[in-house]
């Protein structure tokens, strides 16, 4: 475990380089280059104001602005896109790099490492953005927004963890990427994204309650939509979760290592 | 003693197929079953390269060469024994696979340098002598979509080597570059060797091989089938390749202790080979420019449709400095019967430089030695020539010049002994 951290902090240059390319590379050749970064995530959340927030009650309890709804989307797709980029990069980061793995010799511990260093980049940037468009909208922004960084964490912990073994599994059986595709979609559906959670007839609140991302969904609205701190025990467990993922992972990762390289 | 820089232990490699990738992961967790199935690529592996040593590794394609190289730079894992190298292996394997099309050629190359372990500070302070290798001019700042293949290859080759490495591995990739930078490559690869660099050097390319390396390796289906000195295990492998089905390769040893390789359906043989100077006296020395009688007896053991006789005539390094055939001269043989006896006599002026020369026969039924191989003969004949009566000069051919000085353009004559003074090493120097 330990040589593998100092494997990565070796080849840091690397894994910084990486990031700034593959953060370069996403916007070379386009006009608007890294607005396209910005642009997006407000298109998403615009298209669902405009699509849901007829369906859904414009005015949210506790919460007193005309954009309450895109206040509310853009604060839990802060944390849902986290989880959804580590979560699709990782799946495919071995299988996609299989060249550079099968040909040049570096610590192989580097490739997670760069996925969780570009979403996080990209992750910050798009909350960055957001604070702005919530400064616009006249939502201030509270003390309890010094829960956002942790709650990063906690969110990345637990898709790398995830991310890292299906990714792992998905070099073996192809199958594991196509499948957690479809896996994703319907998991953004069951998570109170673009919903409230009191909507949900109360005999199945036992059943969201299951699903890791409704608390770090809902940690995320309470921070930034409520100014309320996050609900602790469940973020105690998620870290547990995390730490469990995270470890079966490394395990695995150790096992699997000297086999990827074959069937790449 | 010196110091081993690689060595190979006893190693095999092999591919497993599993039927069902649960098994796999059965096994990352110790259950073994048996119905896992082992596919040897490789077995059986030993040699050791001391430092500074150039090693060539030769084989067909799929005898597992690059497996081997994979097992040494470390990307696969070796199934069985053990690789142990001593210093950073430089690889340059695959040029410029790792290179991002939308970046520049200098930001690749400070990329890629990250890749293969340079601390920044490095990469900085190499910047300037990578580009300068790399001889792109200001492509080196345009994006590398832009490049030709061998564009990529220079800026690839310039960032492998920026470093010397205590090993470095050169591949098939090198072929990739135009004439005038592969030589710049090899005097590049020739200035580590001298400075301590082990070499291993896999190419389908002879003359690389034989110019650089101390020793050859050969491997054919996964097995190590020769080690030695690059002319012997380059024979065999010509030999293995022009093998059919029913032919023989034997590597037999001369009374000098050389091995002779000997490969073919044995339908005609050889008889004997000789030289001869121009007074028809059989001889062994000859000297630079004298006129010179090669003559080839060779006998039919079966009736053949056509036979084709052709020679070659190799440097002490075993590269090609002239060879031929009765089919390019147009004087195939046809229907042979068994038991008759030819004789090819090739009457030339010896315009070769001073040093030992060996003679390869091919006996075949067409202008290529890949079918129909009757007899192919390595070392057939061994002759050296010597300077006698020429002036000194160096080199493998001799093209004697008429040189003229002059001074201030107005022409001037050095007498005879001025040229017959200058030794040869004076005249490495002006090189």
């Amino acid at each position: 475990m330990k040589e593998m951290f100092l494997a990565i902090w070796r080849y840091r240059h690397f894994v910084l380089s990486s990031i700034e390319n593959d953060l370069r590379s996403r916007f070379a050749r386009s006009k608007l280059g890294a607005t396209w970064m910005i642009l997006q995530p407000l298109a998403q959340v615009a298209i669902y104001s405009l699509v849901l927030s007829r369906i859904m009650t414009a005015k949210l309890p506790g919460i007193d602005s005309p954009y309450a709804y895109s206040i509310y989307l853009l604060a839990g797709m802060a944390g849902w896109s986290l989880f959804n980029e580590i979560v699709t990069r990782s799946l495919t980061v071995f299988v996609e790099n299989g060249n550079m793995l099968k040909k040049i010799m570096f610590p192989r511990t580097c490739l997670p490492a760069i996925t969780l260093g570009s979403a996080f980049v990209n992750n910050v940037l798009l909350f960055l953005v957001m604070i702005v468009v919530f400064v616009l909208l006249g939502h201030k922004p509270t003390i309890a927004l010094l829960w956002v960084p942790l709650l990063m964490l906690v969110t990345a912990a637990f898709s790398m963890g995830l991310g890292l073994l299906l990714g792992i599994l998905n070099v073996f059986v192809r199958d594991v990427a196509q499948f957690m595709n479809v896996v994703l979609q319907l998991w953004f559906w069951v998570t109170p994204i673009v919903y409230m959670p009191s909507i949900i007839p109360p005999n199945i609140h036992a059943v969201m309650a299951a699903n890791p991302m409704y608390w770090i969904v809902t940690d995320y609205q309470s921070v930034l939509v409520y100014g309320s701190s996050p609900n602790s025990s469940a973020l105690l467990v998620l870290v547990l979760v995390s730490l469990m993922l995270l470890t079966l992972s490394f395990f695995l990762f150790r096992k699997a290592a000297p086999d990827m390289a074959d069937v790449l | 003693m010196t110091k081993v820089a690689l060595r190979v232990d006893n190693v095999g490699k092999s591919f497993r197929e599993y039927g069902t990738e649960w098994r796999r992961f059965g096994s990352w967790f110790g259950w073994r079953s048996r119905r896992i199935k082992d596919h040897w690529v490789l077995r059986n592996i030993s040699f050791a390269v001391r430092k500074g040593e150039a090693v060539g590794i030769v084989g067909q394609n799929g005898a597992g060469k690059s497996t081997l190289l994979k097992l040494i730079t470390g990307t696969l894992r070796a199934t069985e024994g053990a690789v142990h190298v001593s210093g950073r292996i430089a690889a340059i394997l695959e040029l410029g696979m790792g290179f991002n099309p939308d970046l520049t050629g200098r930001q690749n190359a400070t990329h890629i340098a990250g890749l293969l372990g340079f601390s920044r500070s490095d990469i900085q302070s190499l910047m300037p002598e990578i580009e300068e290798f790399a001889e792109i001019g200001s492509y080196f700042d345009e994006p590398v979509r832009t490049y030709s293949s061998g564009m990529q290859m220079r800026v690839a080759f310039s960032l492998a080597t920026a470093i010397r490495p205590e090993i470095l591995i050169v591949d098939e990739a090198l072929a990739v570059g135009d004439a005038y930078f592969v030589h710049k490559c090899f005097k590049r690869i020739r200035e580590f060797r001298d400075a301590g660099t082990t070499l291993l050097i896999v190419s389908h390319d002879k003359s690389a091989v034989q110019s650089l390396c101390d020793r050859a390796v050969m491997l054919d289906k996964g097995k190590m089938v020769a080690d030695g000195t690059p002319q012997e295990v380059l024979d065999l492998y010509n030999a293995m390749i022009a093998e059919k089905e029913n032919a023989t390769v034997r590597q037999l040893r001369t009374e000098g202790g050389a091995a002779v390789t000997v490969s073919g359906t044995g339908e005609a043989t050889i008889e004997r080979i000789w030289l001869e100077d121009r007074h028809g006296n059989p001889v062994q020395f000859i000297g630079v420019g004298d006129q010179a009688d090669l003559v080839i007896r060779v006998c039919a053991k079966s009736g053949l449709s056509r036979l084709v006789i052709g020679y070659m005539i190799r440097d002490r390094l075993g590269q090609s400095i002239y060879g031929t055939n009765t089919f390019h001269s147009e004087q195939v043989i046809r229907n042979v019967s068994s038991g008759d006896v030819f004789e090819l006599r090739a009457c030339f002026p010896m315009n070769l430089g001073v040093g030992s020369y060996s003679v390869s026969v091919a006996l075949t039924g067409t202008e290529t030695h890949l079918v129909d191989n009757y007899e192919w003969r390595d070392l057939a004949l061994v002759f050296t020539v010597a300077n006698t009566q020429r002036s000194a000069f160096v080199g493998t051919a001799w093209l004697p010049p008429k040189l003229t000085l002059s001074s201030d353009g107005r022409p001037f004559e050095l007498d005879r002994d001025g040229f017959c003074n200058t030794t040869s090493d004076s005249v490495l120097m002006q090189n």
